[in-house]
Protein backbone atom coordinates (compact mmCIF):
# COMPACT_ATOMS: atom_id res chain seq x y z
CA UNK A 1 0.00 0.00 0.00
CA UNK A 2 1.30 3.62 -1.03
CA UNK A 3 0.42 6.09 1.77
CA UNK A 4 1.85 9.74 1.43
CA UNK A 5 0.97 11.62 4.56
CA UNK A 6 1.93 15.45 4.39
CA UNK A 7 3.42 15.64 1.61
CA UNK A 8 4.59 19.13 1.15
CA UNK A 9 6.79 19.95 -2.31
CA UNK A 10 7.97 23.54 -3.27
CA UNK A 11 9.63 24.72 -6.31
CA UNK A 12 11.07 28.37 -5.17
CA UNK A 13 7.70 30.61 -4.09
CA UNK A 14 5.55 27.71 -6.20
CA UNK A 15 3.65 24.72 -3.57
CA UNK A 16 3.43 22.29 -5.78
CA UNK A 17 2.22 19.48 -2.84
CA UNK A 18 0.42 20.90 -0.29
CA UNK A 19 -0.13 18.71 2.68
CA UNK A 20 -1.28 15.85 0.49
CA UNK A 21 -2.24 13.35 2.73
CA UNK A 22 -3.83 9.81 1.03
CA UNK A 23 -3.94 6.12 0.45
CA UNK A 24 -3.59 3.93 -2.30
CA UNK A 25 -5.56 0.56 -1.20
CA UNK A 26 -3.48 -2.61 -2.61
CA UNK A 27 -5.59 -5.07 -4.70
CA UNK A 28 -7.33 -2.23 -7.03
CA UNK A 29 -7.25 0.48 -9.72
CA UNK A 30 -6.47 3.76 -8.18
CA UNK A 31 -7.37 6.88 -10.30
CA UNK A 32 -5.03 10.02 -9.48
CA UNK A 33 -6.77 13.06 -11.30
CA UNK A 34 -5.70 16.61 -11.06
CA UNK A 35 -6.15 19.02 -13.83
CA UNK A 36 -2.54 20.02 -15.51
CA UNK A 37 -0.17 21.14 -12.71
CA UNK A 38 -2.46 20.08 -10.15
CA UNK A 39 0.96 18.53 -8.11
CA UNK A 40 0.34 14.98 -9.63
CA UNK A 41 3.71 14.23 -11.22
CA UNK A 42 5.85 15.87 -8.54
CA UNK A 43 3.53 13.65 -5.82
CA UNK A 44 4.53 10.72 -8.00
CA UNK A 45 8.31 11.36 -7.92
CA UNK A 46 8.21 12.14 -4.48
CA UNK A 47 6.94 8.55 -3.62
CA UNK A 48 9.67 6.98 -5.70
CA UNK A 49 12.13 8.99 -4.49
CA UNK A 50 13.27 11.24 -7.27
CA UNK A 51 11.93 14.69 -5.27
CA UNK A 52 12.97 15.20 -1.96
CA UNK A 53 9.33 16.26 -0.18
CA UNK A 54 10.10 19.67 1.85
CA UNK A 55 7.25 18.27 4.39
CA UNK A 56 5.47 15.14 5.08
CA UNK A 57 6.21 11.31 3.84
CA UNK A 58 5.69 9.07 1.43
CA UNK A 59 5.58 5.32 2.02
CA UNK A 60 5.09 1.74 0.31
CA UNK A 61 4.03 -0.62 2.76
CA UNK A 62 5.41 1.07 5.49
CA UNK A 63 8.77 2.21 3.96
CA UNK A 64 10.06 5.04 1.70
CA UNK A 65 11.09 4.15 -1.15
CA UNK A 66 15.07 4.41 -0.54
CA UNK A 67 14.67 1.89 2.12
CA UNK A 68 13.22 -0.52 0.49
CA UNK A 69 15.66 -3.78 -0.09
CA UNK A 70 14.69 -4.21 -3.86
CA UNK A 71 12.87 -1.08 -4.98
CA UNK A 72 11.86 -2.63 -8.40
CA UNK A 73 10.39 -5.57 -7.25
CA UNK A 74 8.86 -3.16 -4.73
CA UNK A 75 7.48 -0.84 -6.93
CA UNK A 76 7.08 -0.07 -10.94
CA UNK A 77 6.93 3.17 -12.23
CA UNK A 78 6.20 4.53 -16.21
CA UNK A 79 6.83 8.57 -15.35
CA UNK A 80 7.30 9.56 -19.20
CA UNK A 81 7.08 7.85 -22.58
CA UNK A 82 10.82 8.17 -24.00
CA UNK A 83 12.80 7.48 -20.81
CA UNK A 84 15.49 6.65 -22.69
CA UNK A 85 18.37 7.04 -24.53
CA UNK A 86 17.56 7.22 -28.46
CA UNK A 87 20.48 5.43 -29.39
CA UNK A 88 20.02 2.42 -27.19
CA UNK A 89 17.83 -0.50 -28.39
CA UNK A 90 14.82 -1.44 -26.49
CA UNK A 91 16.76 -4.76 -25.52
CA UNK A 92 19.79 -3.28 -24.05
CA UNK A 93 17.77 -0.12 -21.98
CA UNK A 94 15.51 -3.42 -20.27
CA UNK A 95 18.70 -5.29 -19.81
CA UNK A 96 20.22 -2.01 -18.52
CA UNK A 97 17.54 -1.90 -15.58
CA UNK A 98 17.08 -5.19 -14.99
CA UNK A 99 20.80 -5.14 -14.41
CA UNK A 100 20.68 -2.04 -11.78
CA UNK A 101 17.67 -3.60 -10.11
CA UNK A 102 19.08 -6.32 -9.76
CA UNK A 103 16.62 -8.79 -11.65
CA UNK A 104 17.27 -11.94 -13.86
CA UNK A 105 17.85 -11.34 -17.62
CA UNK A 106 15.17 -13.21 -18.66
CA UNK A 107 12.48 -10.68 -16.91
CA UNK A 108 13.52 -8.50 -20.02
CA UNK A 109 11.95 -11.29 -22.60
CA UNK A 110 9.16 -11.91 -20.59
CA UNK A 111 7.60 -8.10 -20.29
CA UNK A 112 8.99 -7.60 -24.19
CA UNK A 113 6.09 -10.39 -25.18
CA UNK A 114 4.14 -8.98 -22.81
CA UNK A 115 3.96 -5.56 -24.04
CA UNK A 116 4.50 -7.08 -27.84
CA UNK A 117 7.78 -5.55 -28.38
CA UNK A 118 9.16 -9.03 -28.65
CA UNK A 119 9.79 -8.28 -32.56
CA UNK A 120 11.42 -4.92 -32.20
CA UNK A 121 13.54 -5.39 -29.18
CA UNK A 122 16.77 -5.16 -31.35
CA UNK A 123 16.07 -1.84 -32.71
CA UNK A 124 17.11 1.45 -31.56
CA UNK A 125 14.64 3.14 -29.22
CA UNK A 126 14.71 6.42 -30.97
CA UNK A 127 12.91 5.35 -34.01
CA UNK A 128 9.87 4.08 -31.84
CA UNK A 129 6.67 5.87 -32.52
CA UNK A 130 5.34 7.61 -29.50
CA UNK A 131 2.57 4.22 -29.01
CA UNK A 132 5.86 1.98 -29.32
CA UNK A 133 7.76 4.05 -26.82
CA UNK A 134 4.53 4.22 -24.16
CA UNK A 135 4.64 0.40 -23.99
CA UNK A 136 8.57 0.28 -23.53
CA UNK A 137 7.79 2.60 -20.72
CA UNK A 138 5.12 0.18 -19.17
CA UNK A 139 7.63 -2.91 -20.17
CA UNK A 140 10.29 -1.11 -17.93
CA UNK A 141 7.49 -0.65 -15.16
CA UNK A 142 6.87 -4.44 -15.22
CA UNK A 143 10.18 -5.49 -15.07
CA UNK A 144 10.83 -6.29 -11.50
CA UNK A 145 7.10 -8.32 -11.39
CA UNK A 146 6.13 -5.07 -8.84
CA UNK A 147 3.26 -5.39 -6.09
CA UNK A 148 3.18 -1.75 -6.99
CA UNK A 149 2.64 0.24 -10.31
CA UNK A 150 2.63 3.89 -10.76
CA UNK A 151 1.54 4.61 -14.56
CA UNK A 152 1.47 8.24 -15.19
CA UNK A 153 -0.72 8.63 -18.65
CA UNK A 154 0.28 5.05 -19.71
CA UNK A 155 -2.40 5.78 -22.81
CA UNK A 156 -0.72 8.57 -24.14
CA UNK A 157 0.17 7.88 -27.63
CA UNK A 158 -1.76 4.63 -27.96
CA UNK A 159 -4.22 3.91 -30.34
CA UNK A 160 -7.76 2.63 -29.72
CA UNK A 161 -6.25 -1.17 -29.69
CA UNK A 162 -3.44 -0.16 -27.43
CA UNK A 163 -5.60 1.75 -25.10
CA UNK A 164 -8.08 -1.13 -24.65
CA UNK A 165 -4.79 -3.63 -24.15
CA UNK A 166 -3.70 -1.16 -21.23
CA UNK A 167 -6.81 -0.97 -19.52
CA UNK A 168 -7.11 -5.02 -19.42
CA UNK A 169 -3.40 -5.32 -18.59
CA UNK A 170 -4.12 -3.21 -15.54
CA UNK A 171 -7.22 -4.73 -14.53
CA UNK A 172 -5.34 -8.34 -14.81
CA UNK A 173 -2.12 -6.81 -12.48
CA UNK A 174 -5.11 -5.67 -9.68
CA UNK A 175 -6.49 -9.08 -10.16
CA UNK A 176 -3.53 -10.40 -9.06
CA UNK A 177 -3.92 -8.45 -6.54
CA UNK A 178 -1.31 -5.74 -7.84
CA UNK A 179 -1.79 -1.89 -6.45
CA UNK A 180 -2.16 0.85 -9.45
CA UNK A 181 -2.46 4.18 -9.00
CA UNK A 182 -3.12 5.45 -12.45
CA UNK A 183 -2.28 9.49 -12.60
CA UNK A 184 -4.54 11.14 -15.59
CA UNK A 185 -5.89 14.36 -16.93
CA UNK A 186 -8.33 11.83 -19.11
CA UNK A 187 -11.15 11.50 -16.41
CA UNK A 188 -13.27 9.20 -18.93
CA UNK A 189 -10.11 6.72 -19.11
CA UNK A 190 -9.94 6.72 -15.14
CA UNK A 191 -13.83 6.32 -14.62
CA UNK A 192 -13.84 3.48 -17.25
CA UNK A 193 -11.38 1.22 -15.09
CA UNK A 194 -10.60 2.62 -11.83
CA UNK A 195 -12.57 1.16 -8.74
CA UNK A 196 -10.85 4.36 -6.63
CA UNK A 197 -9.92 7.98 -7.24
CA UNK A 198 -7.99 10.69 -5.50
CA UNK A 199 -8.33 13.88 -6.72
CA UNK A 200 -5.62 16.98 -6.28
CA UNK A 201 -5.59 20.59 -7.06
CA UNK A 202 -3.09 23.13 -6.39
CA UNK A 203 -1.39 20.50 -4.75
CA UNK A 204 -4.64 19.95 -2.30
CA UNK A 205 -6.40 16.62 -1.67
CA UNK A 206 -9.78 17.17 -3.15
CA UNK A 207 -11.59 14.29 -2.81
CA UNK A 208 -11.00 10.47 -1.79
CA UNK A 209 -12.71 7.84 -2.43
CA UNK A 210 -14.31 4.75 -4.90
CA UNK A 211 -16.25 6.20 -7.57
CA UNK A 212 -19.73 5.15 -6.42
CA UNK A 213 -19.46 6.98 -3.76
CA UNK A 214 -18.52 9.97 -5.39
CA UNK A 215 -21.01 10.01 -7.94
CA UNK A 216 -23.81 8.55 -5.58
CA UNK A 217 -25.71 11.60 -6.33
CA UNK A 218 -26.31 10.81 -10.04
CA UNK A 219 -23.45 13.24 -11.33
CA UNK A 220 -20.97 11.82 -13.59
CA UNK A 221 -17.56 11.86 -12.38
CA UNK A 222 -16.73 14.10 -14.75
CA UNK A 223 -19.48 16.86 -13.56
CA UNK A 224 -18.11 15.91 -10.15
CA UNK A 225 -14.32 16.80 -10.84
CA UNK A 226 -15.43 20.11 -12.36
CA UNK A 227 -17.32 20.88 -9.55
CA UNK A 228 -14.39 20.08 -7.33
CA UNK A 229 -11.59 21.93 -9.18
CA UNK A 230 -13.93 24.73 -10.43
CA UNK A 231 -13.40 26.95 -7.62
CA UNK A 232 -9.66 26.79 -7.75
CA UNK A 233 -9.80 28.52 -11.14
CA UNK A 234 -7.14 30.79 -9.87
CA UNK A 235 -3.11 30.50 -8.92
CA UNK A 236 -1.52 31.53 -6.26
CA UNK A 237 -1.17 34.59 -7.50
CA UNK A 238 -4.98 35.40 -7.56
CA UNK A 239 -4.47 35.76 -11.67
CA UNK A 240 -7.53 33.91 -12.64
CA UNK A 241 -6.81 30.80 -15.13
CA UNK A 242 -8.85 31.55 -18.01
CA UNK A 243 -8.93 28.08 -19.50
CA UNK A 244 -9.79 25.67 -16.04
CA UNK A 245 -12.45 28.54 -15.00
CA UNK A 246 -14.27 28.53 -18.43
CA UNK A 247 -14.21 24.49 -17.95
CA UNK A 248 -15.79 24.79 -14.79
CA UNK A 249 -18.54 27.44 -16.01
CA UNK A 250 -19.96 25.33 -19.05
CA UNK A 251 -21.73 22.96 -16.39
CA UNK B 1 24.14 -1.51 -15.06
CA UNK B 2 26.77 0.89 -15.95
CA UNK B 3 28.64 -1.62 -18.61
CA UNK B 4 25.28 -2.33 -20.10
CA UNK B 5 24.62 0.88 -20.68
CA UNK B 6 28.04 2.15 -22.02
CA UNK B 7 28.70 -1.09 -24.88
CA UNK B 8 25.00 -1.07 -26.14
CA UNK B 9 25.67 2.54 -27.29
CA UNK B 10 27.29 2.90 -31.16
CA UNK B 11 28.76 6.69 -30.01
CA UNK B 12 31.38 4.80 -27.41
CA UNK B 13 32.74 2.96 -29.72
CA UNK B 14 33.20 5.74 -32.00
CA UNK B 15 34.24 7.83 -29.94
CA UNK B 16 37.00 5.59 -28.48
CA UNK B 17 37.97 4.88 -32.37
CA UNK B 18 38.25 8.99 -32.82
CA UNK B 19 40.88 8.91 -30.30
CA UNK B 20 42.71 5.83 -31.10
CA UNK B 21 42.90 7.41 -35.15
CA UNK B 22 43.05 11.26 -33.93
CA UNK B 23 46.06 10.46 -31.25
CA UNK B 24 47.95 7.59 -34.00
CA UNK B 25 47.40 9.97 -36.75
CA UNK B 26 48.77 13.18 -35.20
CA UNK B 27 51.85 11.49 -33.14
CA UNK B 28 52.96 10.14 -36.83
CA UNK B 29 52.69 12.84 -38.37
CA UNK B 30 54.34 15.44 -35.83
CA UNK B 31 57.27 12.49 -36.00
CA UNK B 32 57.12 12.74 -39.73
CA UNK B 33 57.70 16.61 -39.79
CA UNK B 34 60.57 16.21 -36.55
CA UNK B 35 63.71 17.61 -37.66
CA UNK B 36 67.07 16.35 -36.30
CA UNK B 37 68.64 19.06 -33.22
CA UNK B 38 71.24 20.87 -35.03
CA UNK B 39 73.03 22.49 -31.71
CA UNK B 40 74.02 20.89 -28.84
CA UNK B 41 71.51 23.19 -26.46
CA UNK B 42 68.94 21.88 -29.00
CA UNK B 43 70.11 18.56 -28.58
CA UNK B 44 69.54 18.62 -24.90
CA UNK B 45 65.99 19.86 -24.93
CA UNK B 46 64.97 17.53 -27.86
CA UNK B 47 61.97 15.51 -26.43
CA UNK B 48 61.01 13.36 -29.00
CA UNK B 49 58.60 11.60 -26.52
CA UNK B 50 56.41 14.51 -25.87
CA UNK B 51 56.02 15.16 -30.02
CA UNK B 52 54.79 11.90 -30.33
CA UNK B 53 51.92 12.18 -27.77
CA UNK B 54 51.01 15.87 -28.82
CA UNK B 55 47.56 14.23 -29.89
CA UNK B 56 46.53 13.12 -26.59
CA UNK B 57 45.12 17.30 -26.65
CA UNK B 58 42.39 15.92 -29.18
CA UNK B 59 41.94 12.62 -27.12
CA UNK B 60 41.48 14.36 -23.80
CA UNK B 61 38.60 16.51 -25.42
CA UNK B 62 37.06 13.31 -27.16
CA UNK B 63 37.15 11.53 -23.89
CA UNK B 64 35.97 14.32 -21.36
CA UNK B 65 33.03 14.39 -23.78
CA UNK B 66 32.89 11.14 -23.65
CA UNK B 67 32.40 11.34 -19.91
CA UNK B 68 30.11 14.30 -19.74
CA UNK B 69 27.50 12.78 -21.78
CA UNK B 70 27.61 9.67 -19.58
CA UNK B 71 26.24 11.32 -16.95
CA UNK B 72 24.13 14.04 -19.03
CA UNK B 73 22.54 12.38 -22.02
CA UNK B 74 20.88 10.22 -18.41
CA UNK B 75 19.22 13.53 -17.83
CA UNK B 76 18.43 14.91 -20.99
CA UNK B 77 16.37 11.32 -21.85
CA UNK B 78 15.12 10.80 -18.94
CA UNK B 79 16.59 7.78 -18.22
CA UNK B 80 18.45 9.18 -15.03
CA UNK B 81 14.80 8.77 -13.51
CA UNK B 82 14.92 4.91 -14.24
CA UNK B 83 18.53 4.93 -12.68
CA UNK B 84 17.82 6.36 -9.70
CA UNK B 85 14.29 4.46 -9.14
CA UNK B 86 16.45 1.25 -9.90
CA UNK B 87 19.04 2.46 -7.41
CA UNK B 88 18.31 5.01 -5.37
CA UNK B 89 21.95 5.26 -3.71
CA UNK B 90 22.96 7.71 -5.94
CA UNK B 91 26.48 8.75 -5.06
CA UNK B 92 26.93 4.46 -5.31
CA UNK B 93 25.65 5.42 -9.17
CA UNK B 94 28.26 7.56 -9.49
CA UNK B 95 30.47 5.23 -8.70
CA UNK B 96 30.00 2.32 -10.95
CA UNK B 97 29.48 4.78 -13.83
CA UNK B 98 33.47 5.88 -13.40
CA UNK B 99 34.08 2.50 -11.52
CA UNK B 100 33.45 0.90 -15.51
CA UNK B 101 34.60 4.06 -17.48
CA UNK B 102 38.11 4.07 -15.38
CA UNK B 103 39.21 0.32 -16.69
CA UNK B 104 37.41 0.99 -20.19
CA UNK B 105 39.19 3.77 -20.35
CA UNK B 106 42.44 2.86 -18.55
CA UNK B 107 42.91 -0.22 -21.12
CA UNK B 108 41.84 2.17 -23.86
CA UNK B 109 44.10 5.49 -22.76
CA UNK B 110 47.55 2.62 -22.09
CA UNK B 111 46.62 0.93 -25.78
CA UNK B 112 46.06 4.23 -27.78
CA UNK B 113 49.23 5.90 -26.11
CA UNK B 114 51.37 2.48 -26.44
CA UNK B 115 50.46 2.14 -30.54
CA UNK B 116 50.93 5.85 -31.04
CA UNK B 117 54.65 5.54 -29.59
CA UNK B 118 54.98 2.88 -31.69
CA UNK B 119 53.91 3.73 -34.85
CA UNK B 120 55.25 7.46 -34.10
CA UNK B 121 58.87 6.19 -33.95
CA UNK B 122 58.33 4.25 -36.89
CA UNK B 123 57.53 7.49 -38.97
CA UNK B 124 60.41 9.41 -37.77
CA UNK B 125 63.37 10.44 -40.31
CA UNK B 126 66.64 8.05 -40.51
CA UNK B 127 68.83 11.01 -39.14
CA UNK B 128 66.63 11.64 -35.79
CA UNK B 129 67.50 9.95 -32.65
CA UNK B 130 64.51 8.05 -31.93
CA UNK B 131 63.16 7.38 -28.85
CA UNK B 132 63.14 3.78 -26.67
CA UNK B 133 60.82 3.14 -23.94
CA UNK B 134 64.30 2.24 -21.87
CA UNK B 135 65.61 5.65 -21.76
CA UNK B 136 64.62 7.66 -18.61
CA UNK B 137 61.60 8.94 -18.34
CA UNK B 138 59.71 7.84 -21.83
CA UNK B 139 58.25 4.81 -19.75
CA UNK B 140 56.51 6.94 -17.48
CA UNK B 141 55.70 9.57 -19.99
CA UNK B 142 53.72 6.93 -22.51
CA UNK B 143 51.63 4.99 -19.25
CA UNK B 144 50.83 8.05 -17.77
CA UNK B 145 49.60 10.11 -20.78
CA UNK B 146 47.66 6.79 -21.03
CA UNK B 147 46.54 7.32 -17.32
CA UNK B 148 45.95 11.16 -18.22
CA UNK B 149 43.04 9.86 -20.64
CA UNK B 150 41.18 8.01 -17.63
CA UNK B 151 41.35 11.06 -14.90
CA UNK B 152 40.18 13.25 -17.84
CA UNK B 153 37.22 11.14 -18.93
CA UNK B 154 36.35 10.63 -14.61
CA UNK B 155 36.73 14.58 -14.50
CA UNK B 156 33.65 14.84 -17.38
CA UNK B 157 31.41 12.16 -15.65
CA UNK B 158 31.85 14.43 -12.82
CA UNK B 159 31.00 17.84 -14.57
CA UNK B 160 28.39 15.78 -16.01
CA UNK B 161 27.20 15.18 -12.60
CA UNK B 162 26.97 18.85 -10.96
CA UNK B 163 26.22 20.57 -14.75
CA UNK B 164 23.87 17.56 -15.56
CA UNK B 165 23.09 19.39 -18.93
CA UNK B 166 24.98 18.60 -22.03
CA UNK B 167 25.96 22.01 -23.28
CA UNK B 168 27.52 23.44 -19.80
CA UNK B 169 29.41 20.63 -19.07
CA UNK B 170 30.93 20.64 -22.12
CA UNK B 171 31.31 24.11 -21.80
CA UNK B 172 33.16 23.97 -18.55
CA UNK B 173 35.23 21.16 -19.75
CA UNK B 174 36.63 23.51 -22.65
CA UNK B 175 37.06 25.79 -20.21
CA UNK B 176 39.48 24.17 -18.06
CA UNK B 177 41.12 22.02 -20.72
CA UNK B 178 41.78 24.90 -23.37
CA UNK B 179 40.13 28.38 -22.37
CA UNK B 180 41.34 28.87 -18.59
CA UNK B 181 44.80 28.07 -19.43
CA UNK B 182 45.32 30.14 -22.12
CA UNK B 183 44.32 32.93 -20.35
CA UNK B 184 46.39 32.33 -17.30
CA UNK B 185 49.38 31.79 -19.31
CA UNK B 186 48.64 35.49 -20.66
CA UNK B 187 48.35 36.67 -17.71
CA UNK B 188 50.75 35.06 -15.32
CA UNK B 189 53.03 32.95 -17.65
CA UNK B 190 53.00 29.50 -16.39
CA UNK B 191 52.73 30.46 -12.29
CA UNK B 192 49.04 29.42 -12.49
CA UNK B 193 48.81 27.35 -15.87
CA UNK B 194 51.04 25.14 -14.62
CA UNK B 195 48.12 23.35 -12.67
CA UNK B 196 45.57 23.05 -15.89
CA UNK B 197 45.27 19.78 -16.56
CA UNK B 198 45.87 20.32 -20.16
CA UNK B 199 49.57 22.22 -19.41
CA UNK B 200 49.95 18.95 -16.75
CA UNK B 201 50.21 16.46 -19.30
CA UNK B 202 52.09 18.63 -21.77
CA UNK B 203 54.56 19.63 -19.82
CA UNK B 204 54.99 17.67 -16.95
CA UNK B 205 53.69 14.21 -18.00
CA UNK B 206 53.73 13.54 -21.40
CA UNK B 207 57.34 14.43 -21.41
CA UNK B 208 60.56 12.38 -21.18
CA UNK B 209 62.97 15.57 -20.03
CA UNK B 210 61.55 17.59 -17.72
CA UNK B 211 60.47 21.55 -18.27
CA UNK B 212 61.80 23.93 -16.23
CA UNK B 213 59.15 26.20 -14.08
CA UNK B 214 56.22 23.40 -14.60
CA UNK B 215 54.99 20.61 -12.29
CA UNK B 216 57.47 17.20 -11.55
CA UNK B 217 55.54 14.08 -13.10
CA UNK B 218 54.49 12.55 -10.17
CA UNK B 219 53.35 15.60 -8.61
CA UNK B 220 51.11 16.24 -11.91
CA UNK B 221 50.07 12.86 -11.59
CA UNK B 222 48.92 13.24 -8.28
CA UNK B 223 46.93 16.66 -8.97
CA UNK B 224 45.05 14.88 -11.46
CA UNK B 225 44.42 12.49 -9.43
CA UNK B 226 42.95 15.25 -6.37
CA UNK B 227 40.95 16.99 -9.49
CA UNK B 228 39.52 13.50 -10.34
CA UNK B 229 38.38 13.27 -7.20
CA UNK B 230 37.03 16.39 -6.09
CA UNK B 231 34.89 16.27 -9.75
CA UNK B 232 33.33 12.90 -8.74
CA UNK B 233 33.06 13.67 -4.69
CA UNK B 234 31.46 17.28 -5.68
CA UNK B 235 28.93 15.41 -8.77
CA UNK B 236 27.96 12.64 -5.94
CA UNK B 237 27.48 15.15 -3.52
CA UNK B 238 25.03 17.35 -5.57
CA UNK B 239 23.10 14.37 -7.15
CA UNK B 240 22.25 13.18 -3.56
CA UNK B 241 21.26 16.81 -2.35
CA UNK B 242 19.19 17.52 -5.74
CA UNK B 243 15.91 16.67 -6.83
CA UNK B 244 16.23 14.08 -10.10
Amino acid sequence: MISARSLTKRYGTVVAVDGLSFDVPPGAITGFLGPNGAGKSSTLRMILGLDRPDAGSARIDGRPYAALRWPMRAVGALLEARAFHPGRTAYSHLAAMAAGGGLPRSRVDDVLGVVGLADVAGRRAGSFSLGMSQRLGIAAALLGDPAVLLLDEPTNGLDPEGVVWVRQLMRSLTAEGRTVLLSSHLISEVSIVADHVVVIGRGRLLADGSIAELTADGKSLEEVFFGLTADRGRDGRGRPNVGRHQKGRQL
Amino acid sequence: MEWIKLRSLRSTLWALMLVVVGMVGIGVATMANTRPPSTDAARSLFDPTNNVLAGVALGQLVIGVLGVLAVSAEYSSGTIRSTFAAIPRRPMVLAAKAAVFAVVLLITGEAVCFATFFAGRAALADDVPAPALEEPGVLRAVVLTGAYLAQIGLIGIGLGAIARHTAGAIGALVAVTFVLPLIAVGLTGTTVAKFFPTLIVANSIAVAKPVSDTLAPWTGFCVLCLYTLAALGVGGWLLNRRDA
